[in-house]
């Protein structure tokens, strides 16, 4: 049983480690695209121009407020039945691609609201204080409110981001071969390997290790922001 | 030559007209005390001495120079580089301090200066921390606004304010936001200023610190001035009856 397990380890290890790069590699894309993307959104909620603020946050309201698996499959698979083809490609590039604009408006929408709640946190005084001071408006924002608004925003912004690992997961929806897909691919057959659960359990670990490192990284930021309140 | 000159200053919230026709002069290292009930218009008058709102109609002058004409169309249109330039002439305190809080003492104390390139680095720490000890704090030079009490917290914004050694400084009841223990502290440094020949504004609800500092006293009442005069003749021979009412009303507490 136990020479079973040695001679299998170094295929599934292998093979998960291949689906933590996808899953991995559209963590990566999501963030690179979220961050920014939710800050023009936040920006867009808050217009003074009511219409563009309504529409914003009506957008926001329905991609939070329905699951990211329907999201995913809506994108991948709706662009098709209106085109007649497939407008992401095909094979693996083709679905990373799908997933990861899925991903990346989703938590864009996610974020925004943090960046929101950031920006609108900061009380007037303080804008107000640097005004009476003289200072220009560029000067209020980077001297003044920009590290208050980091504050803010860094808590809550860990907690979606720990989310988010866990939510690559939900990719495998449409068959991309992240790290879930790769583990419960032995379940099935793989590589001489079938019927064996284990692996699956095994990719739990990545998950585990991923987030474990990304929630002391965050901790330490918090607590170099920790002198100021 | 007055220091200042506030010509008939007019300003309204939607339908709602907050000052109404406000006029008075002061001369340069006086006092001003400005009391009144609550909603009057005390704050909304400072606000818009700093420029933090416009007023809609008026003048105000510093030094006999206008830097402010809203009745003056090519000047309505202010550029914000004009009303920053105009808005030096003044330093504010706020009745919630407004402190920066991730900057300590000194940086609260250095960061405008400094920005605003008034002198090399080092001129302005020293004259940063003489105004801190000026306030009493220099051994909290490097403490943060979350480490400090209310009082010294409005301490080292008067500190602040000063740095900028504008003409006229105005304190929105600098001591309301305070316990009563901490208030006598903070009266006693805006006291301490009088000696110098800063020109202050301030709006207060102490009565008491208002008639022995004061040079002269506004009683305002629904956005105007109801009353104006030495702290004699307000507080000693009130002619208004509002203003009767108003400092009956005080003294039975
Ligand atoms: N930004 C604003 N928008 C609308 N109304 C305002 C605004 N600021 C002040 N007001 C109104 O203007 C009136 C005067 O307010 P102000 O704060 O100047 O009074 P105050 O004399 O300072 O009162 P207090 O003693 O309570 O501080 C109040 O009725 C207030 O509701
Ligand atoms: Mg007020």
């Amino acid at each position: 049983m136990f020479d079973l397990f040695i001679e299998q380890f170094p295929i599934v290890f292998k093979a998960l480690n291949i689906g933590f790069l996808q899953t991995l590699k559209l963590f990566l894309v999501t963030l690179l695209g979220a961050l920014p993307l939710g800050l023009i959104i936040s920006f867009g909620s808050m217009s003074k121009f009511k219409p563009l603020s309504w529409l914003v946050n009506g957008i926001i309201w329905i991609v939070r407020g329905s699951p990211l698996m329907i999201q995913l499959l809506i994108i991948y698979y709706f662009p098709g039945m209106v085109f007649g083809h497939n407008i992401w490609g095909t094979g693996e590039a083709g679905r990373f691609l799908a997933a990861s604009v899925a991903f990346i408006f989703n938590y864009a929408c996610y974020f925004s609201e943090i960046y929101r709640g950031g920006i609108q946190g900061v009380p007037k005084g303080q804008t107000e204080a640097g005004q009476v001071l003289g200072l220009t408006k560029s000067q209020i924002f980077f001297k003044v409110t920009l590290l208050q608004m980091v504050k803010r925003i860094v808590p809550p912004m860990s907690n979606e981001i720990i989310t988010l690992v866990k939510d690559t997961s939900l990719a495998r929806i449409i068959a991309l071969q992240e790290i879930i897909w790769a583990g419960q691919a032995f379940l099935k057959g793989s590589q001489g390997i079938a019927g064996a659960i284990w692996p699956l359990f095994f990719t739990g670990i990545y998950y585990l290790l991923f987030s474990g490192i990304l929630t002391i990284l965050f901790n330490k930021l918090e607590k170099k922001l920790s002198y100021f309140n | 030559m007055s220091a200042l000159t506030v010509q008939h200053l007019h300003k309204s919230f939607g339908k709602h007209e907050v000052l109404k026709d406000i006029s008075f002069t002061l001369e340069k290292g006086e006092v001003l005390a400005i009391i009144g009930s609550s909603g009057g218009g005390k704050t909304t008058l400072l606000r818009c001495l700093n420029f933090l709102e416009t007023a809609d109609r008026g003048q105000i002058l510093v030094n006999d120079e206008c830097i402010f004409d809203a009745d003056n169309p090519a000047e309505k249109k202010q550029r914000e580089a004009d009303i920053r330039a105009a808005r030096l002439h003044f330093g504010l305190v706020f009745q919630q301090f407004n402190l920066f809080p991730q900057y300590n003492v000194l940086k609260n104390v250095t960061l405008a200066p400094t920005l605003l390139g008034r002198g090399k680095p080092d001129e302005i720490e020293a004259h940063a921390r003489e105004l801190i000890e000026r306030v009493g704090l220099t051994e909290k030079l490097d403490f943060y606004p979350c480490m400090l009490s209310g009082g010294q917290q409005q301490r080292v914004a008067i500190a602040r304010a000063l740095a900028l050694s504008p003409d006229i400084l105005c304190f929105d009841e600098p001591t309301s936001a305070l316990d009563p223990e901490l208030t006598g502290e903070v009266l006693h440094v805006i006291k301490g200023l009088k000696s110098g020949d800063s020109t202050m504004v301030v709006v207060t609800h102490e009565m008491e610190f208002a008639r022995s500092v004061a040079d002269k006293v506004i009683f305002m009442a629904k956005g105007v001035i109801e009353e104006m005069g030495t702290p004699e003749e307000v507080f000693g021979h009130p002619k208004s009856p509002i203003l009767q009412g108003f400092l009956n009303k005080g003294n039975q507490f």
